[in-house]
């Protein structure tokens, strides 16, 4: 039982980053593939880790490490790569797991590069059939055209991957018993050299597409701000709330408001038409609670109809005219 | 200030992609190649950096085969000063393909190191890999502070602050010393188009070339490459514009119930 998994949990407030327990879920499968040992790490100031690493002590766990410290009081790069480098090198652990949030982004590459690693980032899917070779990660290429099976190269180092939100589920955590156990980095405040902000909100939202019944959401495929209209014709036509992908409200096309996906707004309407939209995971995860979905694409391989119920393969141009007259005339007949 | 910006050269998101022969990569071999959206953001930054200022320096740096030109030139057409090109092999043995995300921070970090740059800008991710991670690495490797999916920059005393995006449209202010390091998300500005004067103009400017050095051994490893198989059971409607429009509303009507 010498090689173990260690999965990194996230807060967010005073409680969990959802996603800390989808890589909960995933760390403890890849330890019951490889027939190993799974545990857990919570970092932040003392006495708030200590209550969040006890409701994990339920879990299937060979140890919660409590990683307490008044310089962990707020997230910042240098104090989250300096504790972690230290319970790693404490601890031994031969895969370390994280979920892919932006947090995970921001620090989780630089950990691995003073480790000599490269982070295995986004894995969509672990499998660890081949025990002489170790576990294999999935991980998309060209936003989600393709996949791409990588392995950790080096037996005697350690393998640091992240995982996507969505790809593994939380409900699947296995309950246990675990004890907590306390770990004090030493953390120096002069070695912390970035000063962050408290959390704000820009200017208060006026849309609230999270309780649309019916959207319809524009992206890349559209070509000019001009032809919006035509996204806005099929809208009005069908009672809809319009939304974007990110490039088009980037773009200054349509507000930041109407934007969709895990840097905009989280919807989950009846109906979704995604129009001339790829399918991004960043995109996907804001949309994937929607009811029924309809994508409109002319790329029968693009990653929307994955999540699509009902796709047309075509030209955008050709088709949204003659779907927003379609629905006149029945509203009309 | 003198401000290096990474731009990667990937291939157009409209692209037909294909499995190359091996299995383990991308077939490039009919690709049109653009700069990766989100560095073009970063260098939208730098070059604004420089206008507030009123002086500085903004230097373009880029890894690959003799292809990535054309895209350090697009960057010199809109008024970045000098180009960097750090030459990998076409494919093969030290071709970008062969190296891992730490192999290639290495190349540009190495390439930063000579330039001594008071600000280095990175796009947040790659289109093709995905990785996310390339400018993380580099501030590391470069034992500078950074901060991630950034928005806006400003100078502040002897560092600067930014305006960086967390989840859920919430965001956040970061304060640091520099030299220091920030990998640039989408849409903090309006990108700026080349004019024909700017196009005429890079012609002229330094094109540096350097020779990259021979790849380390990689940390992972690229087993498979392939199509996702869909898992979804999508109704796929086929047909006229108009037959697919009765098609939908039909559904819209009966099943979804929204007409
Ligand atoms: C940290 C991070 C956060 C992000 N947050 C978000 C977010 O919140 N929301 C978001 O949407 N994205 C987000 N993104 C960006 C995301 O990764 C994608 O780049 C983006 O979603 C792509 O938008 P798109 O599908 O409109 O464009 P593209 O990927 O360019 O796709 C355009 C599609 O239109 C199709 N098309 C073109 N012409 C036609 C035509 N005539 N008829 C029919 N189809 C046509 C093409 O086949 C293609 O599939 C984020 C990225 C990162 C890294
Ligand atoms: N070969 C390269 N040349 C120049 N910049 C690069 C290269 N590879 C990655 N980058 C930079 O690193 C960022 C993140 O890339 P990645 O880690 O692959 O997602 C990109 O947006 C570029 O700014």
């Amino acid at each position: 039982m010498s090689s173990k998994v260690l999965v990194v949990m996230q807060t967010s407030g005073a409680g969990w980053h959802r996603m800390s327990f989808e890589a909960l879920a995933a760390g403890q499968a890849l330890a019951a593939e490889l027939g190993v040992e799974c545990s857990a790490a919570v970092l932040g100031e003392g006495a708030a880790v200590a209550g969040l690493a006890a409701e994990l002590t339920t879990k299937k766990l060979a140890a919660v490490w409590a990683v307490g410290d008044a310089l962990l009081a707020q997230y910042t790069a240098d104090g989250w790569v300096a504790a972690l480098e230290q319970l790693i090198a404490e601890t031994q652990p031969k895969y370390v797991v994280f979920p892919h949030t932006y947090q995970v982004r921001d620090y989780a590459p630089a950990l691995a590069t003073r480790l000599g690693e490269v982070l295995i980032g986004d894995v969509t899917a672990i499998r660890a059939e081949d025990a002489q070779s170790g576990p294999v990660f999935v991980r998309q290429w060209m936003q989600g055209k393709l996949n791409a099976e990588y392995r950790h190269a080096s037996a005697s180092g350690v393998c640091v991957v992240s995982v996507q939100a969505g790809s593994f589920r939380a409900e699947a955590v296995a309950e246990g018993a675990s004890e907590v156990r306390a770990f004090a980095p030493k953390l120096e405040a002069e070695k912390i050299r970035t000063k962050p902000g408290e959390a704000f909100r820009e200017a208060a939202q006026t849309v609230d597409l999270s309780s649309s019944a019916v959207i319809v959401s524009v992206g890349r495929g559209i070509g000019e701000q001009e032809n919006l209209k035509l996204v806005e014709g099929l809208a009005a036509a069908l009672g809809a709330d319009v939304a974007a992908s990110r490039p088009i409200c980037d773009a200054g096309w349509l507000p930041m408001e109407r934007q969709v996906g895990s840097s905009g707004q989280t919807v989950a309407p009846k109906l979704y038409v995604a129009v001339g939209i790829s399918g991004a995971i960043q995109h996907l995860v804001g949309m994937k609670g929607a009811k029924t979905v309809i994508a409109i694409n002319k790329d029968a391989d693009a990653p929307i109809f994955e999540v699509a119920d009902i796709g047309v393969v075509g030209d955008l141009f050709e088709i949204v005219p003659a779907l927003t007259r379609a629905i006149q005339a029945a509203k009309q007949g | 200030m003198k401000i290096v910006v990474a731009v990667k050269q990937v291939p157009e998101r409209d692209a037909v992609v294909r499995v190359a022969a091996d299995g383990r990569g991308v077939d490039e071999s009919d690709a049109a190649w653009t700069m990766n959206e989100p560095d073009a953001y970063a260098l939208e930054e730098a070059l604004q950096l420089k206008e507030r200022a009123g002086d500085g320096e903004v230097v373009v740096l880029c890894a690959g085969p003799e292809r990535v030109q054309s895209t350090l030139r697009e960057a010199l057409a809109k008024g970045a000063d000098r180009a960097v090109h750090v030459v990998t092999p076409e494919s093969g043995a030290g071709s970008l393909g062969e190296r891992d995300t730490l192999d290639v921070a290495r190349l540009l970090a190495d390439a930063v190191r000579a330039e001594a740059a008071d600000l280095v800008l990175t796009g947040l991710q790659s289109d093709d890999l995905g990785a996310g991670q390339t400018g993380v690495v580099m501030a590391e490797l470069l034992g500078v502070p950074h901060a991630t999916l950034v928005l806006q920059v400003e100078l502040a005393g002897a560092g600067i602050k930014v305006k960086r995006e967390l989840e859920d449209g919430w965001m956040q202010q970061v304060e640091m010393p520099l030299p220091a390091l920030l990998t640039v998300q989408s849409g903090g500005n309006r990108l700026r188009y080349a004019t024909l004067m700017g196009i005429k103009r890079a012609r002229q400017k330094e094109m540096r070339e350097v020779e990259a050095a021979a790849a380390t051994k990689r940390a992972d490893e690229v087993v498979k490459v392939s199509l996702p198989v869909r898992v979804k059971q999508t109704e796929m409607l086929t047909g006229s514009a108009d037959e697919i429009a009765a098609k939908l509303v039909e559904r819209l009507k009966f099943e979804v119930k929204v007409l």
